[in-house]
């Protein structure tokens, strides 16, 4: 039993809570804002100690015995997506500063944000599938609000559709726990893990597998169902659209890695199509996803499809099926919530500059702003997968995983999308950095400093702060390439997992 | 609305219904009732009273602001979870206190400052959707 495993939970739901106490106080809500960031990054961090050391800690709320009460499990997967999360949120915290205006905070944007963390930690941490539904509700009440706090019309456009697409997600979610409940008599996860290989009907546990994937598919955005994200990220301010395109569809694809890993493994369904399904999945989402960047000329568009792009790598890694497939899949989620959401915070600070998203209307931020231009390539070669940068390793070892079990086509593939993505990030850079400063510019484009009164600063220090880990990563892969290949040898083996929930069996 | 009816009744019932919901509250301490239903009911109570004399009024009546009733109410949830762990117990255990005064014991509980909470919660989220339905309207 660690009871500090129900921190990162509690530490987001106390801040926001003291949040909405002193709403009237502007000065408050940003020292709430930042600090419980910070006090999150702080017992993630013990909590990956006790990991590191000790194996998978488990925590029983209530004192109730699994399988009755609900358990929060943290294995090594959880520590580094709930790390990451922590990460993101001090950055984003100090982002919003600056970027959110005085009317959304006083609408509760910082209680929100920290309800919206507590979802997405809750979601890595319990080991409950139902309670993993309400955590992933928890998570879309607060983001429906984040996205339509503002009230502008396109705001309203892009979440109407993110709210019904993810409703019926939901939905199909709930239907995938009430038949895990009916055939099993439980919803406990290491419980369900012990109990579906038992099960006779195994035509009714692959049909539950396929309502979970479309369902967190749906949260993933993976091809064909990723439609709603490209029509809805562009719209909130950017802050929110870096912890939406950053955070969220990963923990979709957590969830993916979770339950395929845990639940719906060779034993229990009994088909062997089930991967292979994946495989096509992530194949498509990838090549799909990067033609969508292709096509787009507006900043954010480009960034929400190579959001959907890049989920396709995570879902072949884990449709391989093998620890290296899985290890790679695992660091590029990683690696990909820093390059990414420090893209949109990049392309935030360049919509400030220019006044404009729309690449054509841009320009000449290269020759005004080179230190701008410098933060920008290195997350985008990141995302492309250059060396020394994160995102190479990433690609590496997924490439290494495809060709070790002779998936050749795949791996084509999926080194020709990165060549795609180096296009698309290219088309950015032609036009907004290398291309001249346009007519319309706002006048004082060129004179403001990053480092000047205009605070501009509170939007770059995030940002060189996300650089920095892109390059250490980078630099120094080995041991957060090793943490993965640990997170993942253990969800290859949930013998582990079950005893530590269940105790000996 | 004006109406001499609506304005007697409310007067009235207003008294009754908080009772009731205080009453349904505590009677969810052993048998069915408890925070959820009796805030609901306490909701009832303002929102009459909302119908009846604007919600000007009633925010006076009510004198604490819904989202400090909600904000409060969180608290105390979390408070009562985090109370056992200062006792090396799992968040959310509940922890008894009992209090023999002679004539009648007392029961004082984790689960009963969770509900508190709830209840506050309650009320505060239900009259803070009526009073912007009918400050729109």
């Amino acid at each position: 039993m660690n009871g500090m495993l129900v921190l990162p939970v509690a530490i987001p739901l106390i801040t926001a809570t003291l949040a909405l106490l002193f709403r009237k106080s502007s000065v408050l809500q940003r020292w709430f804002g930042v600090l419980g960031m910070v006090a999150l990054l702080g017992s993630a961090m013990i909590l990956f100690r006790d990991v590191y050391t000790d194996g998978i800690q488990v925590l029983q709320l209530g004192n109730w015995a699994a399988p009755f009460g609900i358990t929060l499990v943290a294995d090594m997967l959880t520590m580094l997506m709930l790390g990451i999360s922590a990460i993101m949120g001090v950055v984003i915290g100090i982002y919003s500063l600056f970027d959110i205006d005085k009317e959304r905070e006083r609408f509760g944007y910082y209680p929100l944000l920290h309800i919206l963390i507590m979802g997405v930690n809750g979601s890595f941490l319990t080991g409950d599938i139902f309670n993993l539904y309400v955590w992933f509700e928890v998570m879309l009440i607060a983001s429906f609000i984040l996205l339509a706090l503002g009230n502008s019309k396109n705001q309203l456009q892009g979440a109407l559709k993110y709210v019904f697409i993810n409703l019926f997600s939901s939905l199909i979610f709930l239907f995938g726990v009430a038949m895990l409940y009916g055939m099993t008599g439980t919803l406990n996860m290491a419980d369900l893990a012990v109990r579906l290989p038992e099960v006779e009907n195994t035509g009714l546990v692959t049909t539950t597998a396929m309502l979970f994937m479309v369902s967190f598919g749906i949260k993933a955005a993976v091809f064909p169902l990723f439609f709603w994200l490209p029509a809805s990220y562009h719209t909130p301010p950017v802050a929110i659209s870096a912890i939406f395109g950053g955070l969220l569809t990963k923990v979709g694809v957590y969830a993916l890695i979770r339950v395929f890993t845990l639940l719906f493994t060779q034993d229990s369904t009994h088909n062997e199509y089930l991967h292979t399904i994946l495989l096509w999945v992530g194949g498509f989402t990838m090549v799909i996803g990067v033609l969508g960047a292709a096509s787009h000329m507006e900043f954010r568009k480009i960034l929400s499809f190579h959001i959907v792009s890049q989920i396709g790598y995570m879902i072949m890694g884990l449709a391989f099926n093998t620890a290296m497939g899985i290890m790679g899949a695992i660091f590029y989620v990683l690696h990909n919530i820093l390059a990414k959401s420090n893209l949109f915070l990049i392309s935030g600070i360049a919509q400030r500059l220019l006044g404009t998203f729309e690449l054509k209307k841009m320009g000449g931020l290269y020759r005004h702003y080179p230190f701008l231009a410098v933060l920008f390539l290195i997350s985008a070669f990141a995302l492309a997968g250059f060396p020394p940068l994160s995102g190479f390793w990433a690609k590496l070892s997924l490439v290494k995983a495809g060709l070790s079990i002779e998936q050749y086509v795949i791996t084509g593939v999926a080194i020709l999308v990165g060549l795609l993505t180096l296009f698309s990030m290219t088309k950015i850079w032609l036009s907004a950095f290398w291309g001249t400063v346009p007519e319309e510019t706002p006048e004082n484009f060129g004179k403001i400093k990053l480092f000047g009164a205009g605070q501009l600063y509170i939007l770059v220090i995030p940002v060189m702060i996300i650089a920095g880990l892109i390059i250490a990563v980078g630099l120094y892969a080995q041991p957060l390439l090793e943490l993965c290949m640990t997170a993942a040898e253990q969800l290859l083996d949930p013998s582990v997992y079950i005893e530590a929930v269940l105790g000996p069996q | 609305m004006k109406s001499l009816i609506l304005h007697t009744a409310t007067r009235l019932m207003i008294g009754v219904l908080v009772l009731f919901s205080l009453f349904l509250f505590f009677r969810g301490h052993d048998e069915p009732g408890g925070g959820f239903i009796g805030g609901l009911v306490g909701a009832g109570a303002f929102t009459l009273y909302a119908i009846a004399f604007g919600t000007e009024a009633t925010r006076k009546v009510l004198r604490i602001h819904p989202i400090t009733l909600i904000s409060v109410g969180l608290l105390s949830l979390v408070v009562s979870g985090l109370i056992p762990m200062f006792v090396a117990e799992p968040f959310l255990t509940g922890k008894w206190l009992f209090i023999e005064w002679g004539a009648f014991d007392t029961k004082l509980s984790t689960p009963l400052l969770f509900d508190i909470g709830v209840y506050l919660c309650v009320v505060g989220f239900i009259v803070t959707v009526i009073f912007s339905l009918e400050e729109e309207g």
